[in-house]
């Protein structure tokens, strides 16, 4: 291979170079942070996903170095290649950030909003986007539009209601599986998934449509209603399966494992095997390996920090550190006091008690015993 | 009289016939092409004709021709976009009915000059009888040795195919034609890559309209340079347009862009004045997707100047003031129509015919005609036109395809233009169950500041 041209690029005021080819959105979530723009529809490891959503809609104000015109219009970043010295405005441009917050009341339209019950709670990329880019309330006051319940085979779920169209699960099948047995029936907002005509989902790797909804509409039937996944321990685990990769993330409470997945890295997409490839798992991996005994552990996952998930874990070297610190150490010699003096305020408490001076936890008694000693 | 080019001879009896058709100078532009012109001359006389697009948007069609890549051992396809469903159109179903020859012959002259050996005709499944004498021109066209292999001897192969669609207005968008002539959902692709590098079977491909391959003929038959003499500016050549409404003679006439909107209204050759004597409200004057014009602004643009029957003219001012020539179907509404009605109508239109892959389009359409409903059937606040207004909005741009578009537009030229009758509606939710608005002030030359 000669060498790779590499393509000047600024995000937000942020300048990176990225190998032609890269699309815009790409190039932002090398810079990271708030500048990549969030995607709903998009999958990197999915051929051909993109574009539909529009919650990754970015202001190109300089096209390139040779044509520095700037696109007409705001233009799907996941979808759209960069060029050299092209110069792009993501939270920065108010026009985005308009775009967005209606983009994101558009998706919410006819979205149940039925967290409490929904078993993707927690780690949702709608309620991630929204919470980030929408408003707290809707302007809507109609009936949402809702559906019959399909019935998918014994492995996958399917809330037709809280679906966003985003076909990542049609490509998914597409590219996963030898034939296709769902899609996409009927046309605009009464477009639903759907077998044709009721069929169950059964190749060995169609449990991978779970992975990649990016909301609650496609889910584990062997976890549904078990556990909130914020009560939930990740671990990371493998082991020799002979149809994937095994390279899986448990999901623990106690030693008993509550559900199988596939490794996501930040961007919630499947994370990579050493090998470079996609680690989609199986079905006997997803479904039916749930004991520890199943499993090599190799230890807790790190969740990223902006999850729900993460409640309960620690930042960083996530999981395998617990803090080292003492009390005594961290005190160094003082003794505490309540942070907020009541007993000034308070004529029922006495000022003058020390509490620190007292040994063990204080109560009725402590006080009434220097009440009498006055 | 003006100018007729393609509809010249439609009213000659059997012309729908390959003998009379032949008789009557039919398929001579073809020989000529085939036989005298190179591949680069056709191409070029097109681009000097300064031909448009005639299907909505007008695009200069001999551009569009250029920019067709051409990778060595890999076919190009050209495609005619008979998948006319915007509603109010109707100049290609009359085409291909009464002149099924004429467009095999732009199409015979087309495929050569884009060196397309399998042209694909993409029509609506509603046409059913139209794709059927379309089917029978070919098999005539076939016999006489102007399709098939080795045509007059020149080499060139060329078959057309006819292809029904099944009844999607989405599938009138040439990437979701694509794909639709591909077996697939017909969804708009992501542009780019465009049809001319990536289309049909991920092979460069044209996607042009039935009027504007029909008028390819009278393109090589009179030369560019003389076809770009008719009509004036960048509107050259002659239009097909399909007048329907409140109008004495609606039908599909051919104009050659010079005659102002007055007189396309109400003169005796054209629509004839508006029906039962009534006074004229508004117009949509390209097709539902464009924005609805009050009189008004329709007959005189906002500087006072007459508006005329073209590209420029009808456009001038913007959205704003103006509005768009789009694929040349012209609605009229008396004072009797109600202008929420229509805009209700339209949304539910588009809201049935989204395709339901990005959100803005598939969600936002619905919305719009649940609050015109609403409003229609006198429960609207005030609050909701403003709400109407920023859906729309934030549908117009956002979308992948232009159907999002289509879909803001009569939205907000409705709003824009008749705000008051919206306000009246809801200001007077009884009696805008049994009343019309009427024609207020619409008719009125408006006051335009210096």
């Amino acid at each position: 291979m000669s060498e790779q041209t590499l393509f000047k690029v600024t995000v937000d005021n942020i300048t990176i170079e990225v190998p032609a080819g890269t699309t815009i959105l790409q190039a932002a979530r090398q810079i990271g942070g708030a500048v990549a723009p969030p995607a709903m529809c998009y999958y990197s490891k999915l051929q051909g996903s993109g574009g539909k959503c529009r919650t990754c809609l970015v202001e190109v104000f300089k096209g390139s170095e040779k044509d520095p015109r700037p696109m007409p219009k705001l233009v799907a970043s996941c979808r759209t290649t960069v060029m050299d010295g092209m110069e792009v405005k993501n939270i920065t441009s108010e026009k985005v950030v308009d775009a967005r917050a209606g983009i994101v009341e558009f998706l919410l339209l006819n979205h149940p909003l039925d967290c409490p019950i929904c078993d993707q709670a927690g780690e949702c990329h709608l309620q991630d986007l929204s919470f980030e880019h929408g408003k707290s309330s809707t302007r809507y006051e109609f009936q949402r539009r809702t559906f019959k319940k399909h019935d998918l085979g014994k492995h996958i779920q399917l809330h037709m209601t809280r679906c966003i169209l985003c076909y990542r699960c049609v490509f998914t099948a597409d590219q996963l599986t030898n034939k296709r047995a769902h899609g996409i029936l009927d046309r605009g907002d009464h477009a639903e998934i759907a077998t044709h005509i009721e069929k169950s989902l059964d190749n060995e790797f169609i449990g991978n449509v779970i992975d990649v909804c990016p909301v609650g509409a496609l889910t584990d039937k062997t976890f549904r209603f078990k556990n909130r996944v914020w009560f939930l321990k990740p671990m990371d685990a493998h082991r020799d399966c002979p149809t994937c990769s095994g390279r899986v993330t448990l999901w623990n409470r106690g030693d008993e494992v509550y559900r199988v997945t596939a490794r996501k890295d930040e961007w919630g997409e499947i994370e990579d095997t050493p090998e470079g490839k996609p680690g989609w798992i199986c079905n006997t991996c997803r479904f039916d390996k749930k004991q520890t005994t199943d499993w090599v552990v190799e230890g807790p996952r790190e969740i990223s920090r902006h999850s729900v998930i993460a409640q309960g874990h620690y930042a960083g070297n996530i999981g395998t550190t617990k803090p080292t610190e003492t009390f005594a150490a961290i005190n160094d010699g003082r003794s505490p006091h309540l942070l907020m003096d009541i007993h000034s305020e308070s004529e029922v408490n006495q000022p003058n008690v020390h509490l620190g001076e007292n040994e063990g936890p204080s109560n009725g008694a402590t006080f009434n015993n220097n009440i009498n000693n006055a | 009289m003006g100018v007729k080019l393609l509809l010249e001879k439609a009213n000659v009896p059997g012309i729908r016939t390959y003998d009379v058709y032949r008789r009557e100078g039919g398929y001579a532009t073809a020989e000529k092409a085939l036989k005298e012109m190179t591949i680069e001359s056709i191409v070029e006389e097109v681009k000097k004709s300064g031909l448009r697009g005639r299907g909505g948007a007008g695009f200069p069609a001999g551009m569009k021709w250029s920019f067709i890549a051409k990778p060595e051992g890999v076919p190009r396809h050209l495609v005619c976009n008979a998948d006319e469903s915007e509603p109010g159109t109707f100049k290609d179903r009359y085409l291909m009915e009464f002149l099924p020859h004429l467009l095999l012959e732009g199409l015979l002259i087309s495929s050569f000059a884009l060196g397309s050996n399998d042209t694909y005709i993409y029509i609506r499944g509603e046409y059913a009888w139209v794709a059927d004498i379309l089917e029978e021109a070919i098999v005539e066209a076939t016999k006489n040795g102007w399709l098939g292999k080795n045509i007059l001897g020149t080499g060139f192969d060329c078959m057309i195919h006819v292809h029904r669609g099944a009844g999607a207005y989405i599938c009138g968008e040439e990437t979701a034609l694509i794909e639709s002539l591909e077996g697939k959902r017909g969804n708009p692709r992501i542009k780019p890559p465009f049809p001319a590098i990536q289309g049909l079977w991920m092979r460069p491909t044209v996607v042009n309209n039935v009027e504007t391959l029909a008028a390819v003929v009278p393109i090589i038959k009179m030369g560019g340079d003389e076809y770009a003499k008719i009509g004036v500016g960048r509107s050259t050549g002659t239009k097909l347009i399909s007048a329907c409404g409140n109008i004495n003679k609606p039908g599909v006439y051919e104009i050659d862009m010079t005659i102002s909107v007055e007189d396309f209204i109400y003169s005796d050759e054209y629509c004839g004045g508006i029906a039962n004597g009534k006074r004229l409200k508004a117009c949509i004057p390209g097709g539902s997707s464009v924005p609805i014009l009050p009189a008004n602004l329709l007959l005189k643009t906002a500087k006072g100047e007459t508006r005329y029957m073209n590209y420029e003219s009808l456009s001038d001012g913007g959205f704003a003031t103006g509005s768009m020539m789009g694929s040349g179907g012209f609605i009229i509404l008396d004072e009797d129509q109600c202008i929420v009605k229509n805009t209700l109508t339209l949304a539910r239109f588009y809201r049935h015919e989204s395709c339901g892959q990005c959100s803005p389009c598939r969600e936002g359409t619905g919305w719009m005609e649940k609050i015109l409903q609403k409003i229609e059937s006198g429960k609207g606040e005030v609050s909701d036109i403003d709400l109407l207004w920023d859906i729309q909005r934030k549908i117009e741009g956002n979308t992948i395809c232009p159907l999002g578009d289509a879909a803001a537009w009569p939205v907000a030229a409705a709003i824009r233009h008749f705000r008051d009758e919206f306000e009246w509606h809801i200001h007077n939710r009884a009696l805008s169950q049994t009343s019309n608005f009427g024609l207020q002030h619409y008719a009125d030359p408006i006051h335009v500041p210096a």
